[in-house]
């Protein structure tokens, strides 16, 4: 998958490989030794938050989960 | 005005599998509208679950009824945010997914939770929530069997897309049978449901001049 930054692609595809690994292999495992992709992501959101403020893509402002509190049912 | 709409889903994979593959979904057969996928927040928190934010956007299929209520400058793409908790001591993954583009013509809201199946533990089950809802004064009604059909052809796409990406990972050969019965049965639907969503949309406009 291309990520919105032309630009950010590579960088999401070796974090992507990374991080498919370690959540497989550590973290569904309970393995809490610590995440070896901090490094990638890092180069990897700086990229993508420059691309999706330059695209003005309006992410701001929403708290976690938050469009569903107080849902109705009906 | 809400529309609410609640259905249920099985996969016959273990809620390891796909957690896995949920990360991995895109792209895949049934994922030709999705145009760009992104992390854009993503932590393991104190209790151990990893909360992630993603960005996708995806083309806006907008039916040309809608499309005159667009103005002019926005966005051919949607953007759609994602946000998950993945809790590998309870086994349970919980996602939020919702429009941030569009939001005033239609508004979708789409939620579940990925648990094992209590009757087979090597299944997993799906409870998917949506809320479907629209601001277009005297149209409202029309986007929301609109988006209501869409939404339900999405599903049987984002299922057949699990399934898909599941067998690749388990080393099958997908068939392709599959991926045609269901591209054709997402046609159909959608057409039935253009033509309803029309037909609505006439009446509304009617209504106007009487």
């Amino acid at each position: 998958m291309n990520s919105v930054g032309e630009a950010c692609t590579d960088l999401k595809r070796e974090y992507d490989q990374c991080f498919n690994r370690w959540f497989a292999e550590k973290f569904l495992k309970g393995d809490r030794s610590g995440d070896p992709c901090t490094e990638t992501f890092r180069k990897y959101q700086r990229c993508v938050q420059k691309a999706i403020k330059e695209k003005d893509i309006p992410i701001d402002g929403v708290e976690f989960m938050g469009p569903n509190k107080d849902k109705p049912e009906s | 005005m809400v529309k609410y709409f609640c259905c249920g889903g099985l996969l016959k994979s273990n809620w390891d599998q796909v957690c896995v593959a949920f990360w991995q979904r895109y792209p895949n057969p049934y994922s030709n509208h999705v145009l760009t996928e992104d992390i854009i927040f993503r932590e393991v928190t104190p209790t151990n679950c990893l909360i992630s934010r993603r960005l996708l956007t995806k083309t806006s299929r907008a039916p040309r009824w809608m499309e005159r209520y667009l103005p002019k400058h926005m966005a051919s793409s949607a953007y759609i945010i994602e946000d998950s908790i993945v809790d590998p001591q309870k086994r349970t993954m919980t996602t939020l997914t919702w429009n941030i583009s569009h939001a005033r013509l239609m508004s979708v809201e789409e939620r579940c939770e990925y648990q094992i199946n209590p009757d087979n533990s090597s299944w997993t089950q799906i409870k998917r929530e949506a809320w479907i809802s629209s601001n277009i004064y005297g149209l409202s009604r029309a986007i929301q069997e609109f988006g209501l059909a869409r939404f339900k052809t999405s599903v049987t796409k984002t299922m057949k897309g699990f399934e898909y990406v599941l067998a690749k990972m388990q080393g099958e050969t997908p068939s392709r049978t599959l991926a045609e019965t269901a591209t054709e049965r997402a046609r159909e639907t959608a057409l039935a449901a253009k033509e309803k969503a029309k037909d609505l949309a006439s009446q509304a406009h009617k209504k106007q001049y009487v």
